[in-house]
């Protein structure tokens, strides 16, 4: 399914917007994550403005497709894309990691109950969205067709867990599973390939039964044309390795770990806002 | 003399006492559960028989999921499944779950406030010969500081069917402790229970000593107090099978009455019930307390009786650990 020009274009500006909202957010915590949050935002933005079927006016809404965030500490761009889809006010997201709010330093369900799990220890993101996708299998078995899209970081494929959960849905033949898989080659203490090797990562996961498609994290198109393609596979679960810079969108902070874990002070933070305000204008006079 | 309003068992101390399994009881628990229930589901890392999960399995074929040995993601599935819906119970050696996989516990089921049951079989050192590695006294321990967790270990099969049927109703996760051997029936179908609610089996004449039992060992609590019976000490023995949340107006209402207290359990003394007797009644009505239990050691193989004797778990130490609460 081709995605029309308009939609491409809206979706580029939807991103750009939540990664200003990274930065705005980053930079007012005074702490967290920058990378992740900002390879990611493309991957979110198909997903919460074009493939997912939710209401964010009604998070309880009990139709709605699941969304389960493993690799929790990349929640500031959980959070800006929930505010963006219209889940609560953008204004919000400035009380990031702060006493009392409900945007808590790792997503937690207690403060935010529209969160489908509460997450940041590595690794258990994708049992649970197998859990989800079981329930699903049990009701309806083969015709459920409710999706659960679950996102993981690479460096989570370094967890034993993921791979104990990998197997299971490979072996109950889960259709309705989408995991993805955010390959910024980066983790805290260097590139995944010094700190551990993970290659080759789609023979791994094609060796527990599952589907895998490769796509450019950063191509819209790719990125749509995936998640429909992933609804089309029968008997086996789909694991999307989607190839992303890490730091995306501001070019300083790509592709090193340095950035990994840590938030930008309010010099790199006005570098990094007139970096993405003048790629936003720019997507808005190409669109025009 | 035993407490009559419970309609305990009437050969109580008859030699042939009929004896169970504990886990038994949770696997018949678990099928009437099941019956009753379309959310319940099963889900088990490789020990299905063992766990007696497998009268579940195979009623409800479709209701079980096997994981192969991983009970990191047995934990976390569940969770998933619990966020649909669904009321999962999950079960391995408590050496496994809740051991090798606290973290999952906490994170995705406790912290994530997913209601799954956690039955852990094999606690205790009662296990025998499979030695130290498999037998789990620290399970209470690990359990009972989780926020959200009941904790559970039932005294007998009976008592674990109601335990596992009624857990089913609660909101939480829920731990509920079993044990593999043969384990005398103390209580009837008609003896009442109640999660949260502590229950006096045994009660003496103007008691000098309290004894708290958890678990299978409150056997060995009775049969203490009826040894000391005939010495004219006089006893109360209580049966506390929910560990969490602490029956604390039961427990203070003991202390009142008697010298002190000897908590009994098959487990390490360090952070298992009788530390949780001690919290609750050092707080509120402090009195000498003698511990039972594993004193910082791991287990061994053995025979039942061997391991309870050098451990210091018979009878025989508790009757000494009421003589030390008189002599104190």
């Amino acid at each position: 399914m081709d995605l029309a020009e308009d939609k491409i274009e809206e979706l580029k500006e939807k991103a750009n917007q939540i990664r200003i909202s990274i930065i705005e957010m980053l930079v007012e915590a005074g702490s967290g994550h920058t990378a992740g949050p900002l390879d990611m935002a493309d991957i979110f933005t198909v997903l919460f403005f074009h493939t997912m079927h939710h209401k964010p006016k009604r998070p309880d809404w009990p139709e709605r497709d699941r969304f389960v965030l493993s690799n929790g500490h990349i929640c500031p761009l959980l959070y800006a894309t929930m505010a963006h889809s219209g889940y609560f006010p953008i204004s919000e997201l400035k009380t990031l990691r702060k006493f009392g709010t409900r945007l808590q330093g790792h997503p937690h369900r207690d403060f935010l109950p529209m969160l489908e799990t509460s997450s940041g220890p590595l690794g258990s993101g994708l049992s649970q969205a197998v859990g989800m996708a079981l329930s699903d299998k049990i009701d309806h078995g083969l015709t459920s067709s409710r999706r659960i899209y679950v996102m993981l970081s690479d460096g989570e494929n370094e967890c034993g867990q993921t791979w104990e959960a990998a197997m299971l849905g490979g072996k109950e033949k889960l259709h309705n599973l989408t995991a993805v898989v955010d390959r910024n080659n980066i983790q805290i203490d260097g590139y995944t390939e010094d700190v551990m090797p993970l290659e080759s990562l789609s023979e791994k996961w094609k060796a527990w039964n599952w589907h895998v498609i490769e796509v450019d994290g950063h191509n819209m198109e790719e990125i749509a044309d995936a998640f429909e393609a992933a609804k089309g596979i029968f008997g086996k679960p789909t694991v999307i390795i989607a190839h992303t810079i890490a730091g995306k969108g501001v070019k300083e902070f790509e592709r090193d770990y340095r950035w990994h874990g840590k938030p930008p002070n309010r010099e790199e933070a006005n570098m990094a806002l007139k970096e993405l305000r003048t790629l936003g204008g720019k997507i808005r006079s190409e669109h025009e | 003399m035993l407490n009559p309003e419970l309609k305990l068992n009437s050969k109580m101390f008859d030699e042939k006492i009929e004896q169970v399994p504990i886990r038994q009881g949770f696997g018949e628990g678990l099928l009437a559960a099941g019956e009753k229930n379309l959310k319940v589901v099963g889900l088990c890392a490789d020990l299905t028989e063992s766990t007696k999960m497998n009268l579940f399995a195979e009623k409800f074929p479709n209701r079980f999921i096997e994981l192969g040995v991983a009970e990191q993601n047995l934990a976390s599935v569940a969770s998933g499944l619990a966020a649909m819906g669904k009321i999962p119970f999950i079960s391995s050696y408590a050496m496994f779950s809740p051991g090798r996989n606290w973290e999952q516990i906490r994170t995705t089921i406790c912290y994530n406030d997913r209601p799954v049951k956690i039955a852990g079989s094999h606690a205790g050192i009662s296990v025998g010969p499979d030695g130290g590695t498999h037998q789990a006294v620290e399970d209470i321990a690990i359990t009972r500081v989780l926020p959200r967790m009941i904790v559970i270990s039932p005294c007998d099969s009976v008592e674990a069917k109601k335990a596992t049927e009624d857990s089913v109703d609660t909101d939480t996760p829920v731990y509920i402790r079993l044990a593999r051997e043969k384990t005398p029936v103390m209580t009837t179908l008609k003896t009442p229970f109640k999660i949260g609610k502590a229950q006096i089996f045994w009660e003496g004449k103007k008691s000098k000593v309290g004894i708290i039992a958890t678990g299978a060992l409150l056997y060995k609590a009775l049969l203490a107090a009826k040894e000391l019976e005939k010495e004219k000490i006089s006893v109360t023995v209580m049966n506390l099978s929910t560990i969490k949340p602490l029956d604390e107006k039961a427990l203070v209402e003991l202390a009142k009455k008697v010298k002190g207290i000897v908590t009994v359990e098959e487990h390490q003394i360090r952070g298992g019930m009788g530390s949780a007797v001690a919290e609750c009644l050092a707080k509120n009505y402090p009195v000498p307390i003698e511990f039972i239990g594993v004193d910082d050691q791991f287990g061994q193989s053995g025979t039942q009786e061997e391991l309870m004797r050098y451990y210091g778990m018979d009878d025989k130490s508790i009757v000494e650990a009421v003589r030390k609460i008189l002599k104190r």
